[in-house]
């Protein structure tokens, strides 16, 4: 299966939503960069998240997480948030990558 | 770099092609081929033609194989094939004709 | 690459592999499009099988009567059209980035496939290598 990558803000790019239209059930997504701002608690994206974790498995970095502020309480329960290394083995263990910039 | 014709001169980049496109006449050509030791035939010509119609269609130089089938379409196959474009531009039928037509060097080739 | 090599990529043998371009931008705002058409070009050197998926603004890429002279800018719209010639015949368009932009495939300036979500998200399901823009 694919592993998506999701980089942008969902609140500046459709990329995420577009991700979400494509992605399978059984893919994974990770959102990094901005696109961590998706995987926070109480945004107007939530339900669009939660609605994912159904049939996918749905990753934030940390790293990225941490240089913005965001402490890893707020993340929506379901996202599992990995470090570079688990990144590295996300991609090893995928199909292929599709990353929506 | 530039080469100068006629008194005027004509901006190149570093490998002989030209940088503007609408620079380009017949003379500048034919000077591009005597730098190349060439006298251009009127077998060069008919696969210079072609490559200007052929970007001015299709906003791109052809690569290689891409030329090679397509003249072979338009000219008929004895001169559609490797060898015939070879012994016209011994530098590469894409490379060097495209650098004689003014166009810039095919997507692909380093 | 140089002229020789490209004629003997068919000589190279291989492994074929599924390549896919996707493509979700629009053409001339950023450097992506005419980026990914380059990639497409030199890769179809290689004989891989290769198809391109138009989504979202990607859509703006392929729509007719592009005119660039105004804003200094090569207009690469008619390349599109020569990718045939380089074995690029999989032009596979999204039909919802279609509708959503009041577009139609008589808008376009090649001839494409128009798929739904998933068809699109088969399609991608499938490849080997996935190129990003």
């Amino acid at each position: 299966m694919l592993l998506h990558t999701v980089n942008k803000s969902p609140f500046e790019r459709h990329s995420l939503q577009s991700c979400l239209r494509f992605a399978q059930a059984g893919s994974s997504i990770l959102l990094l960069e901005d696109g961590i701002y998706a995987a926070i608690q109480g945004t107007q994206f939530q339900p669009l998240l939660q609605e994912a974790l159904n049939d996918k498995k749905v990753y934030a970095l940390l790293p990225d997480l941490q240089a913005r502020g965001l402490p890893s309480e707020k993340i929506i329960e379901g996202i599992t948030l990995v470090d570079y290394g688990d990144f590295v083995d996300l991609v090893a263990s995928h199909s292929a990558t599709q990353a929506w910039l | 770099m530039s080469i100068e014709i006629n008194g005027q001169t004509i901006e190149t980049d570093e490998e002989g092609y030209l940088t503007n496109l609408g620079d380009w006449n017949e003379d500048i050509a034919k000077v591009l081929a005597e730098q190349d030791e060439l006298e251009l035939t009127s077998n060069h010509w008919e696969v210079i033609n072609f490559l200007r119609e052929y970007y001015d269609e299709y906003q791109i130089a052809p690569a290689v194989r891409v030329l090679t089938k397509a003249i072979g379409k338009k000219l008929g196959p004895d001169k559609g094939n490797s060898k015939y474009l070879y012994d016209l531009f011994p530098y590469g039928p894409a490379k060097q004709a495209c650098r004689f037509a003014g166009l810039p060097k095919p997507t692909g080739c380093v | 690459m140089s002229d020789e090599d490209m004629m003997d990529d068919e000589a190279g043998g291989g492994v074929v592999k599924k390549f896919l371009y996707v493509n979700r931008k629009a053409p001339y705002g950023t450097i992506y499009a005419l980026e990914s058409l380059e990639v497409v070009l030199i890769g179809a050197a290689f004989d891989q099988d290769v198809s391109l998926a138009f989504i979202d603004d990607g859509v703006y890429q392929l729509t007719k009567g592009q005119q660039t002279d105004g804003i200094g800018m090569k207009n690469f719209s008619p390349t599109y059209r020569a990718l045939e010639m380089y074995d690029v015949e999989k032009l596979y368009v999204d039909q919802d980035s279609l509708t959503a932009r009041g577009l139609n495939a008589e808008d376009l300036i090649v001839p494409v496939e128009v798929l739904n979500t998933t068809q699109m998200a088969e399609l991608m399901e499938t490849q080997d290598v996935v190129f990003s823009f």
